[in-house]
């Protein structure tokens, strides 16, 4: 036991200096805070406003997809805040402090991911909370004990999924670079994604959201079967139960696509 | 007079080319738009058919157009509110701007609207494009669409410069303006009808979108390229354009004034 706080120390060290540090200039903490809770607030905005003109979506009604929007949202908003930085690799790249990494004597990747923490980010899980929190008692959700297993279930699974695909993109931008912008396209287009009913997806979209970036697990199967709704031929209820599964296949794309950016890399000259 | 022109032009092709060059940066950007613009398609067709087909004007085909310009549109306007010229005023860099025989408010929208032009060929047209194909989008037949479209593109690529300057010299008296950066990249998507189109709205937020020159920049130019609404309409947002034009660089050139006497610049 002992070894192993030994050895999480300097872990432990970095991550308390960043979230010191975030916390030093207090206006600017404080605006940092209100703007990530804008962004969470305007994300829910978009939802509202298709609400304000229709009465359901997909088959749900609007407190039925503010359980969907709340259980993706919290679950990203914390992936963000422990992972979000992963994504800003090819700055590391380019300035070359990358190298700096293969220096010590830890793993390149746990070094990466604790190198910094955005406190900012807990406005915008707390939107996520409330709408969970909202959805949960207004929506119909029959309070039994499955419902008490699947939403930690859901929830531990979703930030699990939201922090692997930080990963994967950040393994593949050992290739693109200045083309970062094309894993925004699943990372942030995930988090979208995740906060609709899928049973509104097009083909592709089944395709790609539904199974190999699999976001439909996240929040949408997971309500599904919490409110015994009928689900989409494609996506049967029962897969609200496979959470832990796409977790487990979105770390294993991400470990993968991470050792093979790791090789491909060759240091930053100099 | 002439001289003074061939200097913003060169500024514009300058900026032109130096976004040319991020190539697999525009592949990228183009990637991202189709996701998400089939995200849209998804979540907003499905709320047409919830109405019953049509929704303040919109059937599917419709809205379809407006997805994919307004994702189009994305790479060629700046919704971010990031402006090198913002770091430039914060470490005060902006003292050489100034020293420079040039308005530095024309200055900066010109080179900021050579790249936005530049993105129109790999990530604008493309994103229309591949809308089209894979889900398909009505242009409207009418030439005077696409000319007024023309102007008001061009309206919008330039409000947008002019917005996220004065952001950046309000920089004269906050330092850092990354808290007023956020509100602006909150609101600007949002109220310029990034998220949703603002026809879809309830009116006291429609009334307070169109309050702001965030319309000015996406939703304007979109409804003017679509045709939505008709030609008198399209006129007439053309000339609320103009309005926003003329008022947001009017207010960029006082504070531009006010900012350059508030500079300080240490060291020697």
């Amino acid at each position: 036991m002992a070894s192993t706080r030994e050895r999480l120390r300097p872990y432990r060290a970095v991550l308390a200096s960043r979230a010191r540090s975030q916390r030093a200039y207090r206006t600017s903490f404080a605006l940092d805070l209100g703007g990530s809770l804008l962004v969470g607030l305007v994300e829910l905005a978009e939802i509202w406003v298709l609400f304000s003109n229709v009465t359901t979506l997909g088959g749900m009604s609007f407190h039925q997809i503010l359980l969907v929007f709340g259980l993706a949202d919290l679950a990203f908003s914390l992936a963000d805040l422990f992972f979000g930085h992963v994504d800003t690799l090819p700055a590391f790249l380019r300035a070359g402090t990358l190298d700096a990494f293969y220096l010590r004597p830890q793993p390149i990747l746990l070094q990466l991911i604790t190198s910094d923490i955005s406190l900012r980010r807990l406005a915008r899980a707390a939107v996520g909370a409330a709408a969970l929190g909202v959805g949960l008692a207004t929506s119909g959700v029959s309070w039994s004990p499955r419902t008490a297993v699947l939403v930690p279930l859901s929830l531990v699974s979703g930030y699990a999924t939201f922090a692997a695909l930080f990963v994967w993109a950040a393994g593949l931008q050992f290739f693109l670079l200045d083309g970062s912008e094309m894993t925004n396209a699943f990372v942030y287009g995930g988090r979208y994604a995740a906060t609709q009913p899928a049973s509104v997806w097009s083909r592709p979209l089944k395709l790609v959201f539904g199974f190999f970036f699999p976001m439909a697990f996240t929040a949408y199967l997971p309500a599904v079967t919490m409110l015994g709704l009928p689900s989409p031929q494609w996506l049967p209820a029962w897969l609200g139960w496979c959470a832990p599964a796409a977790a487990a296949w979105s770390w294993l794309m991400a470990l993968l696509c991470w050792r093979w950016g790791l090789r491909h890399y060759q240091g930053g000259g100099g | 007079m002439r001289a003074t022109a061939r200097v913003y032009w060169r500024l514009l092709v300058a900026g032109f080319r130096r976004q040319s060059t991020y190539r697999l940066a525009a592949l990228g950007g183009l990637v991202a738009n189709l996701t998400f613009g089939l995200l849209k398609v998804a979540i907003l067709f499905a709320t047409v058919r919830a109405a019953g087909g049509q929704l303040h004007g919109y059937d599917t085909t419709s809205m379809s157009t407006y997805v994919w310009l307004s994702q189009g549109l994305l790479g060629s306007v700046n919704l971010t509110g990031r402006t090198d010229l913002a770091l430039r005023v914060k470490d005060g860099q902006v003292a050489i701007d100034f020293l420079r025989p040039v308005d530095l408010l024309a200055a900066t929208i010109a080179t900021e609207a050579g790249g936005s032009l530049f993105a129109i060929l790999p990530r604008g047209l493309p994103s229309v494009l591949l809308g089209a194909v894979t889900v398909g989008i009505a242009l409207p037949t009418s030439p005077v669409f696409y000319l007024l479209g023309v102007v008001s593109l061009l309206l919008g690529i330039v409000i947008s410069a002019a917005t996220v300057y004065l952001i950046a010299v309000i920089g004269f008296w906050l330092i850092e303006t990354r808290g007023l950066q956020m509100l602006y990249m909150v609101a600007s998507g949002f109220l310029g009808g990034l998220y949703v189109p603002i026809a879809l709205f309830p009116q006291w937020l429609r009334i307070l979108a169109t309050a702001t020159p965030f319309p000015s920049i996406m939703m304007y130019p979109i409804d003017v390229l679509s045709g939505f609404g008709g030609a008198g309409r399209a006129f007439g947002l053309v000339l609320a354009q103009l309005a926003w034009l003329a008022g947001v660089t009017a207010i960029g050139e006082l504070l531009t004034r006010a900012g350059r006497r508030r500079l300080e610049v240490q060291g020697g």
